[in-house]
């Protein structure tokens, strides 16, 4: 953890930037006034609950003086101080317990992992003492936590700092797990996650923390949120779908975007909630389009694409018309060389690839190292 | 084996001198560890008769340390434990009959038989658990004692001076989890007393196989606060020390270790055989039974008779009797309540901007399994 510090402090926040969406639905998004980051969405939707409502706080390691490992929470301390901009000891397992705590007695606490993968010091408590707390005391006591924090790969940063854990926490009963993409997601999903009465996983991406997104005024209001549960349809096709979440949801438009023009209409459903999963809004679009792609960066066994797929033959079955084609990272913990990442993550090429095989194009098989 | 673990001397005034207890008050503690002695031999009865299943662990030869400390909260303050949660959570306040239909699975048990033996909640009488994991409630016990101290300072209540009590045993306290809490409860000064029920054995573990040193009190002073041992089967010399340790957390002064050298008389759980535990050691605990010593305390100084003493008894016995019946007769939970209450929010989608459940709004669809 204190190479992450150091890394951290070298490059501070920032991030080699990747392309950007090259085409954002406009529909989707009212005539686009402001830009705004992923990072600042997050920090301004932290800034409004915290005023709003006193008894939500912050913690986690250097949420206040440093202004955050990744500066989501800055300015905070400032503006809250330090009895609600709480900077720990790195003691995972302890503050996340000692959130869930204060969680049982009605404040709200807002709990940040530097990355998802030292969520695992915790994950006893998430699972254990917030997830269950609810089912196991009958309703009597609830758990109004967010663990909130980045996920999944980021750049270079090897193999125990880049595991995905949607799949994981997405099947456990009593967690909500939220994966956010662009600021509109960021802001509304953080804000319906911290007024949620139940423990809430939020997972972000660093990559995304500095990606730009048109967002309207309606977004940018205090009281605007987005609904727990529900999928979004990013682009709208009607030849194959393609799921995706977090970064992917970039990546997937992408591929939408080359499968356009070779006469593929592809509809991009970004699921912004992992549990509850949107498996109506899923299945709707897999009844229209008859072709499923699933799209993931983490680990393909037990993962995300696994239970679409499944989900999809138990409702879908007789509208597919070729069999779903999963994308997940590799089966192997991350590797650092950068060629190696590479191949070990989804790329445009592979999604674009699938999509043409579930449509009985011919294509290429393997990529090229 | 004891021995080893040496007894400090508490502060405490003579037995002839002066009285530690008024009768009022030495009523109200036999009463309450005959309370917890009898229910757990009346679990252990239960469950051998195929009433109670899965896994119990039992509290007999412990119930100083949780009447002494206990008896002196009040109701807002919370209390957090482990599996060996009956007598804590009775202590506490919560009926014998909620907790007896939580053991026989009941829909009347206090967690409407969701939780279990291990999972004792009760939010009215603020016991926050119940955890199987050891270590676990320590810092949730640490995060109730934060929400104390924000409650006073960020939210302004003035008067919120709860105090959190978090109850583990030997074995806990070669846990990481354990030292963390250690340090930021005396890092951020919370409200909180941590008490050890260093009973000398974890399942069949000795504390002294276990700990490179086997004094816990002295784990305190590591990290800054007081740690204090205690002779965990007298219960006066326990409320003694916990009058203080309370008195401190709720002054704001900052966290406690205290550490009770205590026993259990039966096994771990009532699936362990016990073999590992000398006889002797054994039975010299058993000549040190903490009720027999407050019965003991209560006659020398002639503040009540005999009969008094009795009537108790059977006034516990009934109670015991009558929560064995409340149970027996109590339904089992429906199916209906299989799915429910995995969320505070029903189905789980989430608050809208309006302020209402989102899947209660008719235009909300929602894609769920029925049962």
């Amino acid at each position: 953890m204190l190479g992450l510090l150091k890394l951290k402090f070298t490059n501070p926040g920032g991030v080699t930037s990747l392309i950007r969406p090259a085409v954002i639905a406009s529909r989707c998004y009212a005539t686009g006034a402001k830009e705004m980051t992923v990072r600042d969405a997050l920090n301004s939707a932290l800034d409004e609950e915290m005023s709003a409502d006193p008894t939500v706080f912050v913690m986690g390691e250097e949420v206040g003086e440093y202004q955050g490992a990744y500066k989501i929470t800055k300015g905070l301390l400032d503006k809250y101080g330090p009895d609600r901009v709480v900077d720990t000891p790195i003691t995972e397992a302890g503050f996340a317990g000692i959130g869930v705590g204060a969680a049982y007695h009605g404040l709200r606490p807002v709990v940040e992992f530097m990355t998802f993968n030292f969520s695992m010091q915790a994950i006893d408590h998430i699972i254990n003492s917030a997830a269950k707390s609810n089912y196991m005391s009958a309703g009597q006591i609830s758990v109004p936590i967010v663990f909130r924090g980045p996920n999944g790969a980021a750049a270079g940063v090897g193999a125990q700092h880049s595991q995905c854990y949607a799949a994981w926490f997405g099947s456990c009963p009593g967690l909500k797990v939220l994966v956010p993409y662009s600021s509109e997601d960021a802001r509304g999903l953080l804000k319906a996650a911290i007024r949620d009465p139940d423990p809430v996983v939020f997972l972000e991406n660093e990559l995304l923390y500095g990606e730009s997104f048109p967002v309207s005024a309606e977004v940018l209001d205090s009281s605007f949120c987005l609904p727990i549960g529900k999928a979004k349809i990013e682009r709208e096709g009607k030849d194959i779908t393609i799921t995706a979440f977090s970064k992917m949801v970039s990546y997937a438009l992408q591929a939408a975007e080359i499968l356009s023009k070779e006469g593929i209409s592809a509809e991009v459903i970004n699921l912004r909630s992992i549990r509850p999963l949107d498996r109506n809004t899923i299945n709707t679009s897999v009844r229209k389009t008859n072709r499923l792609v699933t799209v993931e960066e983490g680990f393909p066994q037990h993962g995300v694409g696994a239970e679409i797929c499944a989900s999809v033959l138990e409702e879908s079955f007789e509208y597919l018309d070729a069999p779903v084609e999963r994308i997940a990272g590799a089966d192997v913990p991350m590797p650092y060389a950068a060629n190696l990442e590479r191949l070990a993550v989804p790329q445009v090429e592979d999604i674009v690839r699938a999509a043409k095989r579930a449509c009985h194009r011919s294509i290429p098989m393997a990529a090229v190292a | 084996v004891s021995d080893v673990v040496k007894e400090k001397k508490v502060k405490t005034t003579g037995p002839a001198s002066n009285l530690l207890i008024t009768k009022e008050e030495g009523l109200v503690l036999y009463e309450d560890m005959v309370l917890g002695r009898t229910f757990e031999d009346m679990c252990a009865q239960m469950y051998y008769r195929g009433k109670m299943f899965g896994f119990v662990h039992l509290y007999n030869g412990q119930e100083a340390v949780s009447t002494g400390f206990i008896k002196l909260l009040k109701q807002e303050d919370s209390v957090v434990s482990t599996y060996r949660d009956h007598v804590h959570a009775l202590s506490k306040g919560v009926p014998a009959s909620a907790v007896m239909s939580e053991l026989f699975g009941k829909k009347t048990g206090c967690c409407r038989g969701q939780g279990g033996s291990m999972h004792m909640f009760s939010k009215e009488h603020n016991v926050l658990g119940g955890f199987a994991f050891i270590g676990e409630g320590i810092p949730v016990a640490t995060g109730a004692a934060f929400t104390s101290k924000y409650k006073r300072e960020v939210l302004k209540e003035a008067d919120c001076d709860h105090v959190t009590l978090a109850f583990f045993g030997d074995g806990t306290c070669n846990n990481g989890q354990f030292f963390e809490c250690l340090n930021m409860a005396q890092l951020w000064k919370l409200p909180i007393v941590f008490v050890v029920e260093n009973n000398l054995w974890a399942i069949g573990m000795s504390h002294l196989r276990a700990t490179s040193d086997p004094e816990i009190y002295k784990k305190g002073p590591a990290f800054g606060m007081p740690g204090v041992h205690v002779d965990g089967m007298d219960v006066l010399k326990v409320r003694e020390v916990a009058k203080e340790a309370i008195g401190r957390a709720r002054r704001g002064e900052g966290p406690s270790l205290i550490e009770c050298e205590t026993y259990r008389f039966r096994g771990h759980s009532l699936a362990d055989p016990d073999e590992l535990r000398d006889a002797g050691e054994k039975n010299h605990y058993n000549t040190r039974c903490p009720i027999a010593a407050l019965k003991k305390y209560i006659f020398e100084n002639n503040l009540a008779t005999e009969a008094d003493l009795k009537t108790i008894d059977k006034k516990i016995d009934e109670l015991i009797e009558e929560a064995v019946e409340f149970a027996e007769a109590s339904p089992l939970p429906p199916r209906s309540q299989l799915l429910e209450n995995v969320f505070a929010d029903p189905k789980g989608f989430g608050i809208g901007p309006d302020g209402k459940y989102r899947c209660e709004d008719p235009k909300f669809t929602e894609g769920t399994a029925q049962v």
